[in-house]
């Protein structure tokens, strides 16, 4: 036995531990299985994998399922039946399964006809994604359980993996408690060894595992996830390398590497992390910087680039925002040229701290409001005809406001805004800077906590926005 | 050429493995959670005598006597239900009379509907080509039709049928619980010799019967009771599962080394304090051969035992806590999203809480230790959404359509507890983040 566990140690590093456990369980030869497993972990450390290399080197026939695929009970028994009896859906037998089978019972008839006319062979199904079989069927994660039982002598274990625990999956009656095996995340130094075997030919090891601990520096704070942090080393490696491909540096030039990579990761951060381009689109920006393309094409290419709204939509959605943030009684505040000191109190600035309207969300406003709103803060003259409204629903549709309440309230709707304070600003910076400062100093007080004196009540309060300086609410 | 190569290996140590193979195979099948070997099954008929009597008078009046009869077997999970209906219906089996009659199984997990159920029995009683052509207008003429195929053609009544009904209270879901109607209604009025016996672990289920099932029941309950005491029954249960009986290996000696060695095990008291430890969690027998199985696995040479050592490894790797696990695989900013929302619970007294509020704490931790930039916003929402998938945060019910992702609201689903020993454990944490945990948990 410990041969096989030598083996598939071999084969898959820093899963020693898991892989003895698993080997021992399930046993070699023909002895009993055991009824079923529960094998769960984060995403991402290993368990299908080894999973099914134990499952391959000890010669159980497997039927492999995936439950975010088999969504419904009569494609998961299909596709389990025709895996166990080594049916294959070609135009020969005209792309028909082993057997229709839509409930368990015929299910279940269909195993033990089966183990039966292979000659009680030992049989393991695995189910991954378990924990979508909690929405389905309140019988069918018993009877997994139980397959052994119900199935009557048929050498068949069930093995579950999924990545949350079994806690979670006890909702109905008849469950039967499976063992449970845990895959830890992976260590910092199991990651290293394991990110190590993706050097290429050309460069030293001790090159590749300092490029790693730069990649890893950055990244592993955000994410421990093996299969992001290899990505994400595969992605940057070319440029990386690419201070050395021209011979500006050597191997050893550890600060100019650096130096290089450094603003790449962080870019890389920013857009591929999130997935917001692809990794291909990523890929040609980095070409594009190499030949110091102008910016329009990199902008292009990000998928938050900038919608282009026409020029009274834009102030209505700066008003909507407005509106949905500030209160309306500060409105008189703001939006009137004549008004009275209001004097700060402690007890308000505390108030403001506790419930500030950027923690709680944007409040619904009614359309009253929002057109007066628009007009004080519009300079020229706007006429209201049916441009301005029809530019409301406008807004509506392309899902930057929501109107609440319903369509029967034709005669005062109201909405909401939903859009966030990085779009109003990508927004209001495209304005010329008289008409931006007193919008923007506006938007900025009730939203952050600094007063127009603090800022200046300058241009100086347009740049403002751009440095996130260390904010206290002043009185 | 895995496979030759695993050949030639299995060949090579083949005495010692020859005894551990053979050593495994039988302690696997005493630890099989279900049904029960020879020697477990005349445990269990020691154990619940009267009742084993009671269910065999039964099943002996159907299939002799043709006389029609109904029971109830009631004991909570693990305790036995099946097994010993198994080791009953085995000993009639020996005895020459259950070949007199058929066995109906039937289960409410597999047969959700009084339609599978019929389907089922037709074809356990093997009548599928008789019932091919006809077509029934209800359930009861089908039903009555089985039952009529089973006369012979000089004999009066027909062979005798026992039904046996597992998880019987899902049965009483069914539509007008049909099935259960017509089957006590046969075996009441004694249309046909049958037996009705079910199975099932809610002591209440006489309650989800309807009216007129209920007065054609013969209100005849078997219940099981488990012994409740540690020792003795437990540490007998224990012995049991890991004693070889006599006779299986051919090597004598080792069988009576292994079974003294086993006694020898009961004694100590660090075993007795783990079994004691699982006896308060739950008398279910089947979670004692988990853990044993788990043990069991791990031998490999000749001399080796199960010990103290072995037993308590495997009860602490079943039944650790499985959040705290789960804790240890998240990444740093992912733990102090988690921190942030337990100051958030304490602060705010278990009012839910929006990520907004979690990034408002996350970037006011990052300020006052500013050797690290906080990372941008939309990547630790990606670390919040993920928490959301683990289930360790999970959303308030409402309504979700109107509200942005960021502002909807969370509850946090791990204790103060579980933070703190996770916390403990886990390797390489900064010290910053450590401290701002315990400042206020």
């Amino acid at each position: 036995m410990e041969v096989a566990v030598q083996d598939i140690s071999d084969g898959i590093p820093c899963r020693r531990e898991q892989i003895q456990l698993l080997v021992h369980l399930l046993g070699q030869g023909t002895c009993a299985l055991p009824s079923s497993l529960f094998v769960y972990g984060p995403s991402g450390c290993g368990k299908t994998l080894v999973t099914l290399a134990v499952l391959k080197r000890l010669d159980i026939i497997t039927a492999h399922i995936n439950c975010i695929e088999a969504y419904t009970p009569r494609i998961m028994f299909e596709t389990v039946l025709n895996q166990l009896s080594g049916t294959v859906l070609s135009s020969s037998n005209g792309y028909t399964s082993y057997a229709s089978c839509d409930n368990l019972g015929d299910f279940v008839k269909h195993i033990k006809d089966i183990g039966r006319n292979r000659g009680m062979p030992r049989i393991a199904v695995v189910v991954e994604h378990s924990e979508r079989l909690r929405d389905q069927d309140a019988n069918i994660m018993p009877v997994l359980c139980r397959l052994q039982e119900l199935t009557c002598s048929t050498n068949i274990v069930v093995i579950f993996l999924s990545s949350i625990p079994v806690d979670k999956f006890r909702a109905s009656t008849g469950f039967m408690e499976p063992i449970v095996v845990h895959f830890p995340q992976y260590y910092k130094n199991e990651v290293m060894e394991i990110l190590v075997k993706l050097k290429p030919e050309k460069y030293s090891e001790e090159f590749f595992k300092n490029y790693i601990n730069l990649v890893l520096s950055v990244f592993y704070v955000a994410t421990k996830d093996l299969p992001e942090l290899k990505h994400q080393v595969q992605l940057n490696f070319q440029t990386y390398c690419e201070p050395i491909e021209k011979g500006e540096a050597a191997e050893g030039d550890m600060r100019q590497l650096w130096r290089n990579i450094e603003p790449h990761l962080r870019k890389a951060m920013n857009s591929v992390y999130l997935r917001e381009v692809s990794s291909d689109q990523y890929e040609r920006m980095q070409k594009l910087t190499e030949k110091n393309e102008p910016d329009h094409l990199l902008s292009n290419m990000s998928h938050n680039a900038k919608m282009e709204l026409p020029f009274y939509s834009k102030f209505l959605l700066i008003a909507a925002y407005l509106a949905s943030y500030n209160p309306a009684r500060t409105d008189r505040r703001f939006f009137m040229k004549y008004h009275g000191k209001q004097r700060k109190t402690q007890a308000m600035i505390k108030a403001k701290e506790r419930s500030s309207n950027q923690l709680v969300g944007p409040k619904p406003f009614p359309l009253d409001r929002l057109l007066a709103i628009f007009y004080s803060i519009v300079d020229d003259r706007v006429t209201p005809t049916a441009n301005i409204f029809s530019q409301i629903s406008t807004l509506v549709t392309l899902r930057l406001l929501t109107q609440i309440g319903g369509d029967d309230q034709l005669d005062s709707p109201k909405y909401k805004c939903v859009v966030s304070l990085d779009f109003i600003r990508t927004i209001a910076r495209g304005f010329a800077v008289g008409v931006a400062a007193r919008v923007v100093v506006s938007l900025f007080e009730e939203a952050t906590g600094i007063t127009p004196r603090s800022v200046g009540l300058t241009f100086g309060g347009l740049y403002s926005l751009d440095n996130e300086k260390p904010i206290a609410t002043t009185g | 050429m895995g496979l030759k190569r695993q050949r030639e290996d299995d060949e090579e140590g083949d005495g010692a493995d020859d005894l551990m193979t053979q050593l495994q195979q039988h302690l696997r099948h005493n630890l099989t959670l279900w049904g029960s070997t020879h020697e477990a099954g005349e445990k269990l008929l020691s154990l619940y005598r009267s009742e084993a009597q009671h269910l065999e008078e039964l099943m002996t009046r159907t299939l002799t006597l043709g006389e029609s009869n109904s029971a109830m077997v009631l004991a909570p999970r693990g305790t036995g239900k099946s097994a010993l209906l198994d080791t009953v219906l085995k000993k009639l089996e020996r005895t020459g009379s259950l070949c007199e009659g058929f066995v109906v199984r039937l289960s409410g997990l597999l047969q959700t509907d009084d339609r599978h159920a019929l389907r089922e029995i037709t074809s356990q009683l093997r009548l599928e080509t008789a019932t091919a052509n006809k077509v029934f207008g209800s359930f009861a003429e089908n039903l009555s039709f089985l039952l009529e195929s089973l006369r012979f053609g000089s004999k009066e009544s027909s062979k005798p049928v026992l039904f046996i009904l597992e998880e019987f209270d899902l049965f009483c879901h069914h539509r007008n619980q049909t099935l259960l109607y017509n089957l006590f209604d046969v075996a009441q009025s004694a249309q046909a010799p049958i037996c009705v016996l079910g199975l099932t672990c809610r002591l209440d289920v006489i309650e989800l019967l309807e009216k007129r099932v209920k007065s054609r029941f013969s209100h005849r309950h078997i219940h099981l009771f488990p012994p409740d005491a540690f020792d003795p029954h437990y540490l007998a249960t224990f012995t049991h599962l890991l004693t070889l009986p006599p006779d299986t290996l051919p090597h004598k000696d080792f069988a009576e080394r292994w079974n003294s060695d086993v006694a020898s095990l009961v004694e100590d008291i660090e075993v007795r304090r783990v079994l004691k430890r699982i006896h308060t969690t739950t008398k279910d027998v089947r979670t004692l051969k988990a853990i044993l199985l788990v043990c069991v696995s791990g031998l490999s040479g000749e001399n080796e035992r199960v010990d103290a050592k072995r037993l308590t490894k495997a009860h602490t790797l079943l039944s650790g806590d499985s959040k705290t696990k789960l804790l240890h695989g998240l990444s740093f900013l992912q733990l102090t999203l988690i921190i942030a929302m337990s100051h958030l619970t304490h602060t705010y007294d278990g009012e839910p809480y929006n990520f907004e509020m979690v990034l408002h704490e996350y970037l006011k931790f990052s300020r006052r230790h500013s050797h690290t930039r906080p990372l941008p916003r939309p990547v630790v929402f990606k670390a919040f959404d993920q928490l959301k998938g683990l289930e360790l945060i999970r959303a308030v019910e409402g309504n979700t359509r109107g509200t942005q992702r960021e502002y909807r609201l969370y509850h946090l689903l791990v204790t103060s507890e579980q933070l703190s020993t996770a916390l403990g454990t886990i390797q390489a944490l900064p010290t910053d983040l450590q401290q701002w945990a315990v400042s206020a948990i």
